[in-house]
């Protein structure tokens, strides 16, 4: 029996879809500490962005106090590089948790103009979807999505604090796969 | 209840009927009825503010409440719906304030002297007053503000 024949069962292989180090070629990156990784730049400003994104909280209704708890120590939304930013010049994104109404939209959409690029908006909740059961009163906008360009829109009446969490990796996939956010496509 | 002789006191003097509520002030007597209950009938505590639309008129709707015997009285104020303005009550409770502002928003009683008559809910250039029956309901919601919707995100 020779060596030759014998399957090379040691090496890890990558999963399917993975990235492998062959796939970028172009930059090379010497982090802190030592070591060389090689990257594809757009690649590692995409991980960049999706891993400390920062949220300008927009709580308007019930739906905020499920972001609280998604934030606070249970859910812990820190983990993923969440701070919460009270000004949108620090924001990447804008999170946008309760009933819109008419006063509040002029507002919404100066805060979402003073964010800076690459930006992008999570609609929470049903209200904020679609105006929900207060779609056709008197002073409710009917989605948020008539003000400023969304992006990933979580269901429920409230999302519970593990909905807002699949929004948020819904949001992280989408800036890792390159997608073009709602703000860009509108340009 | 009230003190029957609160409500006598106030059909004798300001012209008061019975209301399903507690007694109707013809909007004429309406700030002396007002400044009596505080002064003479101790009703210091200001409630609400609301009205209701019938298909004539429009009742104007004060609550106030005597916290020593707590006692909630309500005072109706049947306004035609061509002449809608009652006498602000700002100026004998200060909470009415915000809650005359508030049904001027929604229903459009102007209130005579009010110290700062602007719509407290609503944005500034809304038109209309939303709770008033004939407020047309028909367009893809009540009120469509300027905003033109942007293009759908891919």
């Amino acid at each position: 029996m020779s060596d030759a024949s014998l399957p090379i069962v040691n090496q890890p292989r990558a999963p399917e879809g993975a990235v492998r180090l062959e796939d970028f070629a172009e930059e090379v990156v010497r982090f802190p500490g030592g070591g060389i990784a090689t990257l594809r730049s757009d690649v590692l400003f995409h991980w960049a962005q999706k891993s400390s994104l920062w949220p300008l909280t927009f709580g308007l209704a019930c739906c905020a106090i499920e972001m609280m708890a998604a934030f606070a120590g249970r859910f812990d939304l820190d983990r993923f590089g969440m701070i919460l930013r009270p000004t949108p010049r620090q924001a990447d994104v804008m999170i946008v948790a309760g009933t819109v109404t008419i006063k509040m939209a002029p507002r919404i959409r100066t805060l979402y103009d003073q964010m800076a690029q690459p930006k992008w908006v999570i609609s929470m909740g049903s209200c904020a979807n679609s105006g929900d059961h207060y779609r056709n009163v008197y002073s409710v906008v009917p989605g948020v999505d008539h003000v400023i360009p969304v992006d990933v829109y979580v269901a429920g009446c409230p999302p519970t604090p593990e909905a807002l969490l699949e929004g948020i990796f819904a949001l992280q996939r989408k800036i890792m796969a390159g997608t073009e956010g709602a703000a860009d496509a509108r340009r | 209840m009230p003190a029957v002789e609160v409500v006598e006191a106030l059909r004798t003097r300001f012209s008061a009927s019975a209301s399903p509520l507690g007694v109707a002030v013809p909007a004429a007597s309406l700030l002396e009825a007002a400044r009596a209950l505080r002064d003479a009938h101790g009703y210091r505590f200001y409630v609400l503010a609301s009205a209701t639309e019938r298909s004539e008129a429009i009742d104007l709707v004060h609550a106030v409440r005597n916290l020593d015997t707590n006692d909630t009285l309500f005072v109706t104020t049947p306004l035609a719906k061509t002449a809608l303005e009652a006498p602000s009550l700002a100026f004998v409770w200060s909470g009415a304030e915000w809650y005359e502002r508030e049904v001027f928003d929604l229903f459009g009683i102007r209130f005579a002297s009010h110290p700062d008559l602007r719509r407290i809910l609503l944005p500034d250039e809304y038109q209309g007053h939303p709770l008033r029956k004939e407020f047309p309901m028909d367009t893809p919601w009540g009120y469509r503000p300027a905003t033109p919707k942007p293009e759908a995100a891919s």
